[in-house]
């Protein structure tokens, strides 16, 4: 099941994502097993795929942390995230990365095993691309590279 | 036993698994996630379920032997494992979890220990089964053959 916000692309042309290039997903989920699934799941979309198991991590990894890695920045695509994990959860996680202004156009997608519609509502007012419920499948992650590829000019 | 035999066998298997609740559509999930790049990919992610099943279990009894039970902490390891069981497919389990958390909201421990005991068992069935459904496959490749997909009505 997916929710989706806004009517527009809502990406920059920086972070468009040509036709034929592996777009970069960076995976944040506190679920070994979630981190294994939806890893696979990207993969077999033919995505490249970054995992983090917190928040932290992703925030270190996308140079938004206290331990920012100066010049070793990745280039991401796309961020997908679990909504409920221990410390920040994926929804302070959204808010950080909207405040950025290097990664705000990143497209986040928060997913959640529990269907609490304000909990969906939140997120997308704060600007999650979509939110998906979990288990992932197979053609929720094709919808999403869908959406994603469709942020090209 | 002929090939043909035991490929009628684990797809029979299978199917049972499914009549019975023990798995749910998740699992095919799982199973097409599988390819000749990934050929060990469902007994990789079941093998490690397991592994995280006995560390939240451990949890789960700490927890619940405590003089003042932390509910929150109870449900956040039970959240976990309700987590994990629902993306491999693991239905029996994943619905144990449910009514376990639902003990949890109301701060009732004798429903919790109820609970653990028939989160355990649930898990220690469906290890069953996988280890059954992994034997076939082995004899299924032992013999040279392929594992037979299976398609549900449902």
């Amino acid at each position: 099941m997916l929710s989706c916000g806004g009517g527009s692309g809502g990406c920059s042309k920086d972070m468009a994502v040509e036709l034929g290039d592996e777009p970069h997903v960076l995976a944040v989920d506190d679920n070994l097993i979630d981190r294994k699934l939806v890893e696979r799941l990207l993969k077999n979309s033919s995505c490249k795929v970054t995992t983090a198991e917190n928040a932290l991590r992703a925030l270190d990894y996308l140079g938004l942390g206290n331990d920012r890695l100066e010049g070793t920045v990745s280039e991401v695509n796309m961020i997908i995230t679990d909504y409920c994990m221990p410390g920040m959860t994926g929804y302070e996680l959204l808010k950080k990365i909207k405040e950025s202004s290097v990664l705000k156009e990143v497209p986040v997608v928060i997913m959640s095993s529990e269907n609490i519609p304000t909990r969906i509502s939140q997120c997308l007012e704060e600007g999650a691309k979509m939110f998906m419920l979990k288990p992932l499948k197979q053609s929720d992650v094709k919808q999403l590279k869908w959406h994603l590829m469709k942020c090209r000019n | 036993m002929e090939l043909v035999q035991i490929q009628r066998r684990l797809v029979d298997y299978t199917k049972s698994l499914f009549m019975e609740g023990f798995l749910d559509a998740q699992f095919l999930q799982l199973q097409q996630l599988q390819d000749d790049s990934n050929p060990d990919f469902v007994f990789e992610v079941v093998s490690l379920f397991f592994e995280d099943f006995e560390k939240l279990l451990n949890e789960l009894t700490i927890a619940l032997d405590q003089p003042n039970v932390d509910f929150k902490k109870l449900d956040s390891h039970v959240h976990q494992l309700k987590g994990s069981s629902s993306s491999i497919g693991a239905q029996r389990v994943k619905n144990a979890c449910i009514a376990f958390r639902n003990y949890c909201d109301v701060q009732n421990i004798e429903g919790c220990l109820t609970c653990l005991q028939q989160v355990k068992q649930e898990c220690y069935l469906v290890k069953n089964k996988f280890e059954t459904l992994f034997r076939l496959e082995q004899q299924i490749m032992a013999s040279g053959g392929s594992v037979p997909t299976i398609e549900l009505g449902f």
